[in-house]
């Protein structure tokens, strides 16, 4: 639809522009229903709290925002069966869904908390612990995604600059070219917007990160995270997240009540499927091998960590505290077992005059370390402090050095968290002798050194 | 570094002023707006209206100016805001500077004038010149922002303008002015008892004049040859007297690192370039 880009001197003045479809064009910036100060496109987790966000900062209580989300936003009833799609919600994340006012709708449902977390490594004896073993810390969340979107929702709806459009699927984006162009939107249906900002959160597959033509830089793990709610055989203080490295990938088992948990299992595509065609009990009866079956170690590998254990002991670091391990699973629930590729991919441009890239469409980790949305998250609330200072300091809210601000501090902290997950799966993904010597001699020693345990939670807590 | 031509008023009527270029005896006359005799120096005028088509281009010559909005902006902003002027429920909303009467002097093609009114402040800018005013008259009109354009030197504005504004910002203009006391007493006149006033400049040390002066003018070309004459710089302590001597209390001195790669400015305990002042006028003035 859009071909010329359209200038704001364009929308303001009568400039006179030639064709009929940039008549057309002019018509819809100058009309006040059609142009917008920012228009964030993508309702998911990440965009639908990024709007409820701007739309609750007092600084920017003179913009009007729309949020565009391409599918029909379903009325959510919070069923009794728990969703087999949760997310670990670092304490960062918490802070910025209590400050928006979402937090309670949250808490007023379900939630679980984490006060430890468990690593170990299947193939030698090591493994890492995150929080006290007095289960007084709280090392994240466990919340359904459903809840988490419901609750966002929830408040965007209280926000009166904020408009929200589902069923709206962007077909094309036309980037300004010139400093003062806007950007312009055209929706499947035909109806037209042009805004001043676009926030590309439409996820993954990102059309505005390829309207952007960002240099994006992404592979495929090969690998399938299976999904289900399990079951355990008996009630218990269920507030520990199980992680353990298995040949094929990590499984991870997340705390949701006294009886059950969120699983996520990272196999091969193949495996993936065999694992969804199981019987339930089969399923079960391979999720308990999984989780507690031992495998078999070298040799080589068991020495040499037992040697390490006595060189940590002379120099009086801690070793190997109490170690839990899950109960036995029983069952799990029916219909919650799925399986969702899982990539990596970061984009080297988060912005561009007149817009930028959050969440998962500027990256995408594999989840074993829970981090992928908390970015997404971590990015809201940079992007929320930087649009609120270049408004304060009466800059445009497109303004580049400002924008430049929120590009460089989130991938100042994304692309080292990114690099840390990706070095933690590709030291895992192998069972290659020295590299797992290697690796069990790693975890035990960030498990005896506290300051480094420290760095490493703090580094995923933002 | 060029010599500068030193110019001397001789006679003043309406509208056209006469000028004896004392290097070569030549009558030269500039036609300008202003009347009476001001600390503004013509041969800076002329440079200034070479630059009116300039003013607007946030990449173009005056880059440095538009990017310094990013620390002068909340300088004045959090100077008010801390000198308790503002009330409380403007703070942290998108005018927080609403309804404060503001004079920029020196204002130019509306650079710092426009993003202070769309802060909510009633502003008043003053230039000796037309060209750079007629610019920024259009620009913030196209932009919807009143703004009150005078063509004034700030001596002959003070006159009739005796106590009036809650803030007096002079932005990159001290080191263009000659008299600076008298230029001070006038911006002081103007405020209320309590008032504030913004300056920032550049130093008068080696530094200054070799980064600020030649690398900006002469390797650059960021602002244009001539703009600068480097005697006219002034040190913070020197200035700090003047404000003294007007009944002005200095609150904070920083200074300011222009990065020339990156185009941004940066707060700094380094006076010894560029700098920035709040002042504020004894309350019984
Ligand atoms: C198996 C698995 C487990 C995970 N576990 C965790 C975990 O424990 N912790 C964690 O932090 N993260 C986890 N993640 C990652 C997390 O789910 C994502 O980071 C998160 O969903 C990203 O949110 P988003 O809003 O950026 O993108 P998305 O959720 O992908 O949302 C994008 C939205 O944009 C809309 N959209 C797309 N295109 C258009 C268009 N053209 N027009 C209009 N709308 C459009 C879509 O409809 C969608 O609603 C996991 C991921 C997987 C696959």
């Amino acid at each position: 639809m859009f071909k010329i880009p359209l200038t704001k001197a364009a929308r303001l003045n009568s400039v006179v522009l030639k064709g009929p479809r940039l008549v057309l064009l002019r018509a819809i910036a100058q009309d006040a229903t059609k142009h917008y100060d920012i228009i964030i496109a993508g309702g998911g987790m990440v965009g639908t709290t990024l709007a409820c966000t701007l739309g609750k900062n007092q600084i920017l209580s003179n913009k009007k925002l729309l949020l565009l989300e391409g599918s029909k936003i379903k009325q959510q009833s919070i069923s009794d069966k728990y969703s087999n799609r949760v997310v670990s919600i670092n304490l960062g994340t918490h802070k910025l869904l209590n400050d928006i006012g979402a937090w309670s709708f949250i808490a007023k449902n379900r939630f679980a908390t984490v006060r430890r977390m468990q690593v170990w490594d299947a193939l030698s004896d090591s493994s890492i612990t995150f929080g006290s073993s007095e289960h007084t810390d709280t090392v994240s969340y466990i919340v359904e995604n459903d809840l988490l979107l419901a609750a966002v929702s929830e408040e965007a709806k209280k926000c009166n600059n904020l408009s929200i459009m589902d069923g709206a699927k962007v077909k094309n984006y036309q980037l300004p070219i010139a400093q003062d162009d806007v950007v312009g939107i055209t929706l499947e249906n035909g109806e037209c917007f042009t805004c001043d900002l676009l926030l590309g959160c439409d996820g993954v597959n990102s059309s505005v990160r390829k309207a952007m033509e960002a240099d994006y830089l992404s592979w495929s793990y090969n690998q399938m995270g299976v999904v289900a709610t399990v079951r355990f055989c008996e009630k218990f203080n269920n507030e520990i997240a199980w992680q353990r490295f298995l040949p094929n990938g990590p499984i991870a088992l997340l705390p949701l009540t006294e009886e059950l948990s969120s699983l996520v299992w990272s196999t091969t595509p193949d495996e993936a499927k065999r694992l969804l065609s199981l019987t339930n009990q089969d399923f079960v009866a391979e999720l308990n091998t999984a989780i507690s079956g031992t495998f078999s170690r070298s040799s080589l590998v068991l020495q040499a960590t037992s040697a390490f254990d006595t060189f940590l002991r002379m120099f009086n670091c801690s070793v190997d505290q109490v170690r839990a391990y899950p109960p036995k699973v029983q069952d799990i629930d029916s219909g919650s077992r799925a399986a969702f590729p899982l990539g990596f991919g970061h984009s080297s441009q988060y912005i561009r005059q007149g817009v930028a890239l959050v969440g998962d469409a500027a990256h995408r980790i594999h989840p074993l370390a829970g981090q992928g949305v908390n970015l997404g998250f971590g990015d809201v609330a940079c992007l929320n402090k930087i649009l609120g200072d270049a408004v304060y300091s009466a800059s445009a809210i497109s303004n580049m050095d400002y924008l430049k601000g929120y590009e460089s501090e989130r991938q100042k902290h994304n692309v080292p968290t990114m690099l840390a997950v990706e070095a933690l799966h590709r030291l895992y993904n192998t069972k290659f002798t020295p590299i797992v010597l290697l690796r069990s001699l790693g975890l035990q020693t960030t498990h005896a050194l506290e300051p480094i345990k420290r760095a490493i939670r703090n580094q995923a807590a933002v | 570094m060029k010599k500068s031509k030193k110019w001397m008023t001789i006679d003043v009527s309406l509208n056209i002023r006469q000028l004896i270029d004392t290097n070569t005896n030549e009558f030269v006359t500039v036609f300008s707006l202003f009347s009476t005799v001001g600390t503004i120096d013509s041969e800076e005028v002329e440079n200034f209206q070479k630059l009116a088509a300039e003013w607007w281009n946030p990449c173009g010559p005056l880059k440095p100016l538009h990017s310094m909005n990013k620390l002068r902006i909340p300088l004045v902003r959090d100077g008010l805001i801390n000198e308790g002027c503002i009330a409380i429920v403007h703070v942290r909303t998108s005018t927080p500077l609403k309804g404060m009467s503001v004079l920029d002097v020196g204002c130019g093609g509306g650079i710092l004038s426009e993003p202070l009114a769309r802060l909510g402040a009633v502003v008043t800018g003053l230039d000796a010149t037309s060209n750079a005013l007629d610019v920024a008259r259009k620009h913030a009109k196209d932009n919807n922002l009143a703004i009150n354009y005078m063509c004034s030197s700030v001596e002959e504005f003070s006159q009739n303008n005796i106590g009036k504004f809650d803030a007096v910002v002079a932005s990159e203009v001290v080191e263009h002015v000659t008299e600076k006391a008298s230029f001070i007493a006038a911006c002081s006149k103007c405020l209320k008892p309590s008032g504030s006033i913004f300056i920032t400049t550049l130093n008068d040390t080696f530094l200054a004049h070799f980064l600020g002066v030649w690398m900006a003018e002469n390797m650059l070309s960021l602002v244009p040859r001539g703009t600068h004459q480097s005697e006219k710089f002034v040190k913070p302590h020197q200035l700090q007297r003047i404000l003294e001597d007007n009944g002005l209390r200095t609150k904070l001195m920083h200074g300011m690192i222009y990065n020339f790669v990156t185009n941004n400015w940066s707060w700094s305990s380094n006076r010894s370039i560029n700098y920035a002042m709040h002042a504020v006028k004894n309350a019984d003035l």
